[in-house]
């Protein structure tokens, strides 16, 4: 049983050992280990070529990494906290996201950026948003994240591996829980990066969540299941692309779903798995697809952060009025 | 800065520049620095020749661009006028190893990286995004976000240094172009901060123009650009970038001190856009005639003519045929221009993802669908 933050780290070093182009660059990487130490060691081990401490600026993270990439390297960015990626936002929309398209194909930018996102440690303002549409909505890019050890370790290495720019959101409040992780497992035989996965089958309604909140739908589902409502729990994993058959599979089958997140509704990834599900599943549902999430305000201060996280009541709570219409 | 200064009648900036070429045509041999460093070239007849070949062709080519775009076959045209010589005096110091990330102006630098000069015209006339291929030719993407390319440098000059290609008069150098608008960029200023830091092989080469489309060189500063240099702890230098010979000197100079191990050089070519910024704006509403009159006394060309006439290195003959043999590259670029196809429809939805997306693939089998729709029905 190892941490979730740990298992990053064994997967960074996994990938570092298998590849020598592997480059870790951000603020505080090196000696500190970042400040969620999820590079612990590692330059201790690789060198500081290898796992380089940057200047404190998040376009030059980013836009470095460009350069470092068409020379043939396979950067791997660090970005402190959610609410510090704008600043190499420039870079990343603008820049990391087209320039294979641009080029015809002759360049490739095998860069991950990774992101500790979302709330629930009691931080300061701008170190728990949930930024994860902003970079769905541009195409160019690969958005997924984790939701627990197992996951951590092989998708962080297949991110890694990817031509393709990946943003690899890590969820922060999940840094520290623990799960069974096969370090030796060989990362061919893993799970795709891009696909859904069925965290908890059931045949009464969906519940579809990502990242932190596979857990407040996890927990949701098990309370569900003592009033006798079989929840089947959808870990989306991928955010962009989203594995749209798993989803509509289980839709089709549960006729209900509900969507959970974080970060505010307002034009966020809900809104599009539930405008998708209701183009594919028309006929096959007994509700809305309905919506957990952030309201639309700016992340809160800590001490009333959880009236603005989804929890499991009001995820219950949407569940029930599903089965109300 | 050296005999730079004492060249009468020339408008030199305040705090002078390296000048090895008169507007007139004269030569000066050499220049020192304020710090020690002494610039000089020694060409042969036959390098002057080409060089001046380099100038002609250059600019006979963006005409043509010019001329393309105003009978509408180019959406828009960024023409290099009056900044032939800061373009192939930099260009053609670069060593076949060195790599340069251009903005989107350097067509001089790209005929001297040996491109064809058709490539970015894909870009401009609306056919692709300016599809060449970076490594093969080492010289990246056009880029139009302002100041991007500078970060890119850096990293890729970071990668030369921990790819062991530095320390050696064979080494790698980099370099940067951009312009004096972008200086005022946050992401300029984060280049010169890591490239200081970590002491990489990066030339940032400055094509101070004067202008950042109407806003004049007053609105991104109030010191010269090329002493903002020592703040990063590197060095800074401004040269005529009407002069093909000191813009050549120090630019070589400097991509030899990055090669060498050490590290960056910061190079304000001192110059003039003669045009528009670019096809769409009106540079009568924000400058005088009088200014680009000034500015054309010290066309990079003419100058470079009078001193190969002057010293006999080049007669009326060759002249001509530079000229004809430059016009007849640009017709043969009119033409295949215009030949240049439009892309097929389904090639949209082509290189997003180096290995496809499944949403994607969907989307390309539904809009192919739809288009055959039309087929037979008159559309």
């Amino acid at each position: 049983m190892i941490t979730l933050g740990k298992a990053l780290n064994h997967g960074l070093r996994r990938a570092m050992e298998d590849d020598p182009k592997v480059v870790i660059m951000g603020e505080d990487v090196g000696k500190l280990g970042g400040v969620f130490r999820i590079t612990d060691a590692l330059q201790k081990d690789f060198g500081e070529n290898r796992v380089i401490d940057t200047p404190l600026a998040e376009a030059g993270i980013v836009g470095t990494a460009v350069g470092l990439a068409i020379r043939g390297f396979r950067p791997v960015c660090e970005i402190q906290f959610d609410g510090f990626v704008f600043p190499a936002y420039n870079q990343i929309v603008a820049q990391v996201a087209k320039m294979h398209y641009r080029s015809k194909g002759k360049l490739r930018l095998p860069i991950t950026i990774r992101i500790p996102f979302g709330g629930g440690i009691g931080a300061v303002e701008h170190h728990s948003e949930s930024p994860e549409a902003y970079f769905a909505h541009t195409a160019g890019l690969k958005v997924v994240t984790c939701s627990n050890p197992a996951d951590a370790y092989t998708m962080i290495q297949q991110a890694i591996a990817s031509d393709d720019p990946v943003i690899f959101f890590e969820p922060k409040r999940r840094y520290w829980e623990k799960g069974e992780v096969d370090l030796d497992a060989p990362l061919s035989g893993a799970f795709p990066l891009h696909s859904a996965r069925v965290a908890r089958p059931g045949s009464d309604a969906t519940l579809l969540a990502y990242g932190p909140m596979v857990r407040v739908a996890l927990d949701a589902a098990s309370a569900a299941a003592e009033d006798g409502r079989e929840l089947e729990v959808i870990d989306l994993r991928s955010l962009s692309p989203i594995d749209y058959p798993v989803l509509f599979e289980s839709v089709r089958r549960t006729g209900r779903a509900v969507v959970v997140h974080e970060a505010p509704g307002n034009v966020g990834l809900g809104a599009e798995i539930a405008a998708r599900i209701t183009e594919e599943c028309f006929y096959s549902l007994e509700a809305p697809v309905l919506r957990v999430t952030g309201y639309d305000i700016p992340y809160p201060a800590a001490r009333v952060e959880e009236e603005y996280l989804p929890d499991l009541d009001r995820v219950l709570d949407a569940v029930d009025r599903s089965f109300g219409w | 800065m050296a005999k730079g200064e004492s060249v009468a009648g020339t408008d030199i900036p305040p705090g002078g520049f390296v000048q090895l070429l008169t507007p007139d045509g004269e030569r000066i041999d050499s220049v020192t620095a304020a710090d020690g460093t002494t610039y000089s070239v020694d060409f042969t007849d036959e390098e002057y020749r080409e060089l001046y070949r380099d100038l002609v062709t250059v600019r006979r080519l963006d005409t043509e661009a010019v001329a393309l775009q105003r009978q509408g076959e180019l959406g828009i045209w960024a023409s290099l006028l009056g900044q032939e010589a800061a373009q192939v005096g930099s260009g053609r110091a670069l060593r076949p190893q060195d790599m340069a990330f251009p903005t989107y102006r350097e067509h001089g630098v790209l005929y001297c990286r040996g491109i064809d000069p058709i490539m970015p015209f894909g870009l401009f006339r609306g056919v692709d995004q300016g599809g060449w291929d970076a490594n093969e030719f080492k010289f990246n993407q056009y880029t139009i976000v302002i100041g991007s390319q500078t970060l890119h440098a850096t990293g890729y000059a970071m990668g030369v240094t921990m790819d062991g290609k530095t320390g050696s008069a064979d080494g790698e150098a980099v370099i940067a172009y951009f312009g004096d608008g972008a200086t005022s960029q946050g992401e300029v200023n984060e280049a010169f901060v890591w490239s200081g830091v970590f002491n990489s092989p990066i030339v940032f080469f400055c094509q101070n123009n004067q202008y950042a489309i109407s806003e004049p060189l007053e609105r991104q500063t109030r010191v010269p650009l090329y002493q903002r240099a020592g703040g990063y702890g590197f060095p800074g230098i401004r040269v005529d970038g009407n002069d093909v010979l000191a813009t050549f000197a120090v630019t070589r100079a400097a991509l030899d001190n990055a090669r060498n191990g050490q590290g960056p050089t910061l190079i304000e070519a001192y110059t003039y856009r003669m045009g528009a910024h670019t096809s769409s704006d009106d540079p009568t509403r924000y400058r005088i005639s009088s200014e680009v009159e000034s500015w054309k006394a010290k066309d990079p060309i003419s100058r470079l003519r009078a001193f190969l006439s002057k010293q006999k290195i080049a007669k009326k003959d060759f002249f001509a045929e530079v000229d004809e043999t430059a016009n007849k590259k640009a017709l043969d670029l009119r033409e295949r221009v215009l030949a240049m196809p439009d892309p097929e429809p389904v090639t949209l939805f082509d290189h997003v993802y180096p290995n496809g997306s499944p949403e994607l693939d969907a989307q390309r089998d539904a809009f192919t669908r739809y288009q055959a729709s039309f087929e037979g029905s008159g559309h």
